[in-house]
């Protein structure tokens, strides 16, 4: 066990009167990889800042190396060699591997002449030093995420940090860029640097971290080492209470609402028919590059069916581009909602009213008070923890940016709604508020299409499953499948390309 | 490796420039075999003189990611008011007191700029609209539009010493080529030399690729910043003079309009609007785009009335190529 190199004792932070942490507890240990965990705006971000020196807390104390600080500055939390690394990386675009790794040396060194071949050596020294292999003059903009990510870590470890801070950092990562970092983690541990990391995945974290911390609405709720906690424990702890992890089995209807026969798309998808009745919750899973986004799109005029029919609600409709799924009252949540989806800079009222703006128009200007009220109404439905309905959807946490999505179609009162990827990227907590509104959404007769590849997600929320392979259904279910089955068929059909 | 990084340096936005460039000339010197005369690139040398040093001052500013308007109106001021000072006899016979108060002129302007964008934190484009309404205005307030020609000795005696003069055998013209082309020469070396090894030229890429980081990292932001819009405004004067000594005129207007003009050629030239990129050698060759369409269209047989709509397309043409150019780093991807 490594000796104690931060020790925070009841930490407590007011922004505005308003507790942000509600006295934490947490020692952070050299050569030990401690992840802290909770929900979104759970407070994690606040005590990383107040580790950093970014915000003073109220009260409580920080030891670092057995020293008392006050008034912490950031300057005085690098100098005591802690390093951030935040979700965006802060790297310069436009700059090369060994500048973006070197120039914070380079201006601590007060280097008035800069030396490309000492910077070079700099870089090549960090990349060894965690086992990354980058071309040193690649400019950033041409790196993946993931490359970004290791120049932002070779940046922070040629400093001779002793304590590391990675924020989130494999939301943007694919899982096997995910098994490299946690690689790289490793070695720095075995360089006897204490790491603090925040990540919610439960499953991606375990074979990495020594010791699981858990907070909860600004509250300290459990810690202990990784080995005493379970998927049951971390849920719990997580968010308060137990999930159980029923099925979703509504009744069974023969009010039909929508009805897909033969439609293709050339190089998109084939042959594609379902049915959907009143309440059913219809899933479509299939490998990147299948189809099974097209398919979706295909449904709001995104990826037109070039034959085939859709009918809906008995009446057959053509839907050749967004205009058309928008008159035929069908409401569309993207992937990638932040861009796709929202105006990050508007206000939530804004937002929500985006798609439905007809409804609000009078003889000169908008019915605001109206925008309002309504936004109001679909904020507290949908459980969006805001300040009000006046700020930017900017200042909101993953999940409540989606639930903005979710209540800018709501409020055109779909009859049938599309979502990709419903859930990606947000904690347990959310992901289950999202899929009990979707529930919801089904019982009172809305058709709900979702695309998705968390598995946990299709097979415990779909009555309907549909396996996308090669741009065609290789299996239609009422949900009889199991994830080890489905699994099986994606993945089986990929072992038989490999042999052929 | 090797192969895509010749590759990778043909296709790039600069060599697509050098390609224009070449197919420009070749068309015109096709029609009119008198480009190929030496008086050709001593024209463009004059011609572009300017623009260049314009297109220096504004490639600083776009590197940290803003925009400036304010050079033509900061020109002005700069070569009108010593001028104005001279022409009443306060101002000796003597060419360094004109620079002088021409770059105090520059001096100001650029200051006003510094604090309106770096501690009033005002979007560039609106603070250097601000302050060239605010210098056009204090001309057109305090001097009229009278022209002005009388000037210092010593600029007359600038005006006369020329590197090479050519003297075309069928017409007699003479093209001499002024030594004021060493201005934007040195200009050039030592702002790249500033721009690619000094601390302060790294931190303008770095503000411009990500303020934030930037700031992380530990650039003095504000000062970088402040900076480049003092040394904008003292290039910008500098300019100002250049021009009195050459075109032997001042007027409140002279360089009004150019603005579109210089950041069309910093754009080809590959400066990014969005900031942290720009090269003196882009901002040359876009500089040489942007000259010879505007002096060589004739050639062509071309209405003059066309240039602005050619320099619009020119611009279109370099915007496109930086669009497209990101579009294919992020297909990499």
């Amino acid at each position: 066990m490594g000796e104690v190199f931060v020790e925070l004792k009841g930490i407590k932070k007011a922004y505005e009167g308003v507790y942000a942490l509600k006295g934490i507890d947490l020692a952070l240990r050299k050569g030990e990889i401690h992840c802290l965990a909770g929900g979104n705006g759970c407070g994690k971000s606040t005590l990383i800042k107040t580790i950093s020196g970014v915000h003073e807390p109220t009260a409580g104390e920080i030891y670092i190396d057995g020293q008392q600080m006050n008034h912490m500055k950031p300057l005085d939390a690098i100098e005591k060699g802690i390093q951030v690394i935040y979700q965006d990386f802060a790297v310069f675009p436009n700059l090369t591997v060994a500048e973006n790794i070197a120039l914070n040396t380079e201006i601590k060194d007060r280097t008035k002449v800069v030396s490309y071949k000492r910077m070079r050596e700099l870089a090549g020294k960090a990349m060894a030093q965690i086992g990354a292999d980058l071309n040193p003059d690649a400019r950033l903009e041409d790196l993946s995420v993931a490359g970004k990510q290791m120049v932002a870590l070779c940046r922070a470890i040629i400093n001779n940090p002793k304590l590391l801070i990675l924020d989130e950092p494999t939301t943007a990562l694919t899982a096997k860029e995910v098994q490299k970092l946690w690689g790289v983690l490793r070695n720095l541990r075995e360089q006897n640097i204490a790491i603090l990391l925040v990540d919610h995945k439960f499953d991606e974290i375990r074979p990495l971290v020594d010791r699981l911390t858990i907070l909860r609405n600004g509250e300290f709720v459990s810690s202990g080492l990784i080995s005493e906690y379970g998927h049951v424990r971390f849920q719990k702890d997580m968010t308060g209470h137990d999930f159980s992890t029923e099925k979703y089995r509504p009744e069974p209807s023969d009010e039909p609402i929508l009805s897909v026969e033969h439609i293709s798309s050339k190089g998109n998808y084939e042959d594609i028919s379902f049915a959907l009745s009143k309440g059913d919750v219809l899933g479509i899973t299939g490998l990147l590059g299948s189809g099974r986004n097209e398919i979706a799109e295909a449904l709001f005029g995104l990826c037109p069916a070039e034959s085939g029919k859709i009918v809906l609600h008995g009446k057959e409709v053509k839907l050749k581009s967004i205009k058309d799924a928008v008159k035929h009252e069908i409401g569309f949540v993207p992937e990638d909602r932040l861009t796709e989806g929202l105006f990050t800079a508007l206000p939530i009222t804004d937002n929500t009213v985006a798609s439905s703006l007809k409804k609000y128009v009078r003889a000169f200007g908008l019915k605001s008070f109206e925008m309002g009220e309504n936004t109001k109404t679909w904020m507290k439905r949908l459980g969006v923890v805001a300040v009000s309905k006046d700020v930017p959807v900017s200042s909101l946490s993953g999940g409540n940016a989606q639930k903005v999505v979710l209540g800018k179609w709501l409020n055109t009162n779909p009859k049938l709604l599309v979502l990709v990827g419903p859930s990606v990227g947000m904690d347990v907590g959310a992901k289950a508020e999202i899929h009990a509104i979707l529930r919801d959404l089904a019982q009172t007769g809305v058709g709900v299409v979702m695309v998705t590849d968390d598995l946990s997600e299709l097979v415990e929320n779909c009555n309907r499953i549909l396996i996308v392979k090669d741009h065609k259904i290789i299996k239609s279910s009422d949900n009889s499948l199991s994830k080890k089955e489905i699994e099986a068929l994606l993945m089986g059909s990929d072992q038989k390309e490999e042999e052929a | 490796m090797n192969r895509t990084k010749s590759k990778a340096f043909f296709t790039s936005n600069t060599m697509i420039l050098v390609y224009v460039i070449l197919a420009f000339s070749v068309v015109v010197a096709l029609r009119q075999p008198a480009f190929l005369s030496p008086a050709t690139p001593i024209n463009l040398c004059r011609a572009g003189l300017f623009t260049f040093c314009f297109a220096l001052c504004e490639m600083l500013v776009m590197i940290t990611g803003g925009i400036d308007v304010s050079f033509p109106a900061i020109g002005c001021v700069s070569m009108y008011v010593p001028m104005v000072l001279y022409d009443r006899g306060i101002l000796p016979d003597n060419g360094l007191y004109f620079v002088l108060v021409a770059l105090l002129c520059g001096l100001i302007f650029g200051l006003l700029n510094g604090v309106l964008v770096s501690y009033l934190r005002i979007p560039s484009l609106i603070a250097t609209l601000a302050t060239s309404s605010i210098a056009s205005g204090f001309l057109a307030f305090a001097f009229g539009v009278k022209d002005l020609t009388a000037m210092p000795t010593a600029f007359t005696k600038i005006y006369e010493m020329n590197l090479v003069t050519y003297t075309d055998p069928a017409s007699g013209l003479s093209y001499p080529l002024t030594v004021l082309i060493f201005v934007p020469v040195v200009l050039a070396v030592v702002m790249a030399l500033i721009l690619r090894y000094t601390m302060g030229g790294r931190g303008l890429y770095a503000m411009g690729g990500n303020l934030s980081a930037a700031r992380i990292v530990g650039f003095p932001v504000r000062r970088l910043q402040f900076t480049t819009y003092i040394v904008s405004g003292l290039i910008t004067s500098l300019t100002a003079v250049m021009y009195v000594i050459l075109m032997h005129n001042a007027s409140t207007t002279a360089l009004m309009g150019n603005e579109m003009l210089v950041i069309a050629a910093c754009v080809v030239g590959g400066c990014s609007l969005s900031g942290g990129k720009g090269t003196i050698g882009g901002v040359l060759l876009g500089t040489l785009l942007i000259t010879l369409v505007q002096n060589h269209l004739n050639m062509l047989g071309i209405d003059t009335r066309w240039q602005t709509l050619a320099v619009g397309i020119v611009l279109l043409f370099g915007v496109l190529m930086t669009s497209l150019q990101a579009g294919r780093g992020k297909g990499r991807v």
